[in-house]
């Protein structure tokens, strides 16, 4: 070793939270000390998979509710589109749900318990009362192809009941579905998903009606879409209210929701979302405009998901983020009981 | 509900209660709870804890990496390495506030004003002026003990602190209650392990521990992490790393035991001036309900890499089910509304 070196664990002992510069601050720069700069937390070990499914899975709760309420006020194409997208999106977010585990072929595991702690757990299950409901619901959609007579004629007869039964079910259960991956995210040590565990449920609610909004948006004639334009408003309000709060209410938490790759996404989120909803409500008369606004809003929720699981994952990396919270509660517990 | 060896039927969740971890998840008549006390105070940094740990579990390499911090080259409590000592060397200068170094068993520097020798006993040495100015090599270890050389020769105003991580085997652990296969199990001895045949790596544990502990392999796919040796102490062996610390740094035992243990240790090092000795990990009333290994620190704890206030996340749990429940209603309403709100 170097006699002139200052000694190692002294070089690293003090950072600066304002270190990489050109970044403005909500808050001031926060002194910490730390192990080497090294992380506390392990950064999640999921990877993209995880964050496409929580678009997918908001694609499916979306049009789910965009199909039932096609099939209950009697609009056939509204209530097609939305069963057939929900049904891909479930198929899909199964595969890549599955696709994440370190031991893929043991998927069926997470039957073995129903833990209301793990909601993954709930997931699961809601996962696997959804799918088979929204399986159901759009495959009886192709009761029309069926022959009149024989085996398969009795399936062309009693198809679209069942299909109707189980699009109410899907339907009953999208708001779980579209909303748990918000816990599922902010029940963890990760610092920016768990203090953001008010906020985000209100962000993914409103990422999946705009999705199902812009599935409807795409697949219907603009006359019929009223509806999903109106779900676009709704969803794109819920997101943008969601998403203000998570950049700025968290303090130092809501730093990685502004800054790096998350800040970027969540930024372009916003703005295809805006884009989306000015063009679903002023292009109302053009069937090009509208299923252009329906594809931004699709993109602008992708955007969304992948942005709040950067954010997370960049708030685990850096223990700025672990320690800083944590001495401000244990200073603020101090000076409480000194009161 | 219990099968003839007092195994529960049923998972419990951990939250359930702090006093008696394998009680609340549903052990009947669970032996006293058996714990980890870690002295860092007496840590020499031989790491015989680390390899103890490897042989016994069958832990793989995680290949030769040199870290270029201090003689850590292990780096973090990974899937590959159960234990992990930490090496931090400190610059403490003169008139930083500390104790005289008369009082310090340790050794920081602060008698690096002084220019006459005030002792022979350990730790009272004199002081070097210059000590205090520039950082210093430390050296090679000597053949003595350190501090009974009776001379400055070789001692400069730097302190280093040992420390072997484990995992915490928390009274409400996050990672047994985020696992959704009953991967994660509460033994009848209050510890959590793994069960790697029902482990599918859904990476669940590994976002939820608050001191990043568990891991996955890389490779293998499954969470793995300390069993507190499962199989030794229920055979009433003291497990791989206590086994092997040659200075009682790692301390076995029922946790009570060792609480008062490390509680009258503490005492005594504040008493000779280290008065920044303090447990870490001990009180049941802490954010996760006391730690099955706790700790004592010679310094802050994020010096040694551990969060200062851990909190298990599902603490919180209940109202993000609320907050959820509420935004899902949002949507319920938002779709109604769309198709109610009018004719087209």
């Amino acid at each position: 070793m170097n006699p002139d070196r200052a000694a190692v664990g002294d070089r690293f002992r003090r950072f600066r939270a304002g270190r990489r510069g050109g970044e403005e601050l909500a808050v001031p720069p926060a002194e910490f000390t730390s192990y080497y700069g090294r992380p506390i937390l392990k950064p999640p070990v999921w990877t993209w998979e995880i964050a496409a499914y929580l678009f997918t899975g908001g694609v499916a709760a979306g049009s789910s509710l965009l199909a039932a309420g096609g099939q209950v006020t009697g609009r056939p194409r509204v209530r097609r589109a939305g069963r057939v997208a929900a049904l891909a999106a479930i198929t899909a977010s199964a595969g890549l749900l599955v696709k994440d585990l370190g031991r893929p072929e043991r998927f069926h595991h997470m039957l073995r318990v129903a833990k209301p702690t793990s909601p993954m757990s709930m997931g699961t299950w809601v996962l696997t009362a959804y799918g088979p409901a929204a399986g159901l619901a759009a495959v009886a959609e192709a009761a029309s192809l069926l022959p009149t007579r024989g085996p398969l004629g009795l399936a062309r007869r009693v198809l679209p009941p069942t299909g109707r039964a189980a699009g109410l079910t899907a339907a009953a259960l999208a708001p779980a579905l579209g909303t748990y991956t918000a816990v599922l995210l902010a029940d963890t040590a990760v610092p920016s998903w768990h203090e953001a565990y008010a906020d985000l449920p209100f962000v993914f609610a409103g990422s999946a009606l705009a999705s199902g909004a812009g599935v409807g948006l795409l697949a219907v004639p603009a006359a019929e879409a009223g509806p999903a334009r109106r779900m676009a408003v709704a969803g794109a309000g819920l997101e943008l209210f969601g998403a203000h709060r998570l950049e700025n209410r968290l303090g130092l938490l809501s730093e990685p929701y502004r800054s790096g790759r998350a800040g970027a996404l969540l930024r372009a989120g916003r703005a295809l979302t805006v884009a989306g909803v000015a063009g679903a409500v002023l292009g109302r008369r053009s069937r090009l405009v509208s299923a252009l606004s329906g594809a931004a809003l699709l993109a602008a929720s992708v955007a969304t998901r992948f942005g709040v699981f950067q954010a997370g994952v960049a708030s685990a990396r850096d223990p700025k983020y672990t320690v800083v919270p944590q001495r401000e509660r244990l200073d603020r517990r101090a000076a409480e009981s000194d009161r | 509900m219990v099968d003839s060896r007092g195994r529960p039927a049923v998972p419990a969740p951990s939250t359930a209660g702090a006093a008696d971890p394998a009680t609340a998840a549903g052990w009947v008549d669970a032996p006293p709870r058996m714990g980890f006390f870690t002295d860092t105070s007496v840590c020499i940094g031989c790491k015989a804890c680390e390899v103890a740990c490897k042989e016994w579990n069958g832990v793989p390499t995680s290949g030769l990496d040199l870290l270029g911090m201090s003689y850590d080259n292990t780096g973090a409590l990974t899937a590959n390495s159960w234990r992990h000592v930490a090496f931090v060397e400190q610059h403490r200068p003169a008139g930083d506030g500390s104790s005289p170094v008369a009082e310090h068993p340790t050794g920081t520097s602060c008698a690096a004003g002084t220019t006459t020798a005030t002792g022979t006993e350990p730790g009272l040495l004199p002081g070097r002026p210059d000590a205090a100015r520039a950082p210093e090599f430390l050296g090679m270890p000597a053949a003595g003990p350190p501090g009974r050389t009776g001379s400055a020769e070789g001692r400069g105003d730097f302190r280093w602190l040992m420390m072997s991580d484990v995992c915490k085997h928390c009274t409400r652990a996050g990672c047994l209650d985020v696992c959704p296969t009953g991967a994660l199990f509460r033994t009848e001895f209050g510890t959590v392990v793994v069960q790697e045949d029902i482990c599918n790596g859904c990476g669940y544990c590994v976002s939820a521990c608050p001191y990043g502990v568990i891991d996955r392999r890389v490779g293998d796919g499954r969470a793995w992490k300390c069993t507190l040796c499962y199989d030794r102490i229920g055979a009433g062996l003291t497990p791989a790393c206590a086994q092997a610390c040659p200075t009682e740094s790692i301390q076995y035992g029922p946790l009570d035991e060792l609480r008062e243990r490390a509680a009258a240790r503490v005492d005594t090092l504040r008493a000779r001036g280290e008065s920044q000795a303090r447990l870490y990990g001990h009180d049941p009333n802490d954010g996760v309900g006391g730690d099955g290994a706790f700790f004592l620190l010679l310094d802050e704890p994020e010096v040694y890499g551990l969060p200062p206030d851990p909190q298990v996340t599902t603490t919180d749990l209940p109202a993000m089910w609320r907050r959820a429940g509420l935004a899902a209603l949002a949507m319920t309403a938002a779709a109604v509304g769309a198709f109610l709100g009018g004719r087209r």
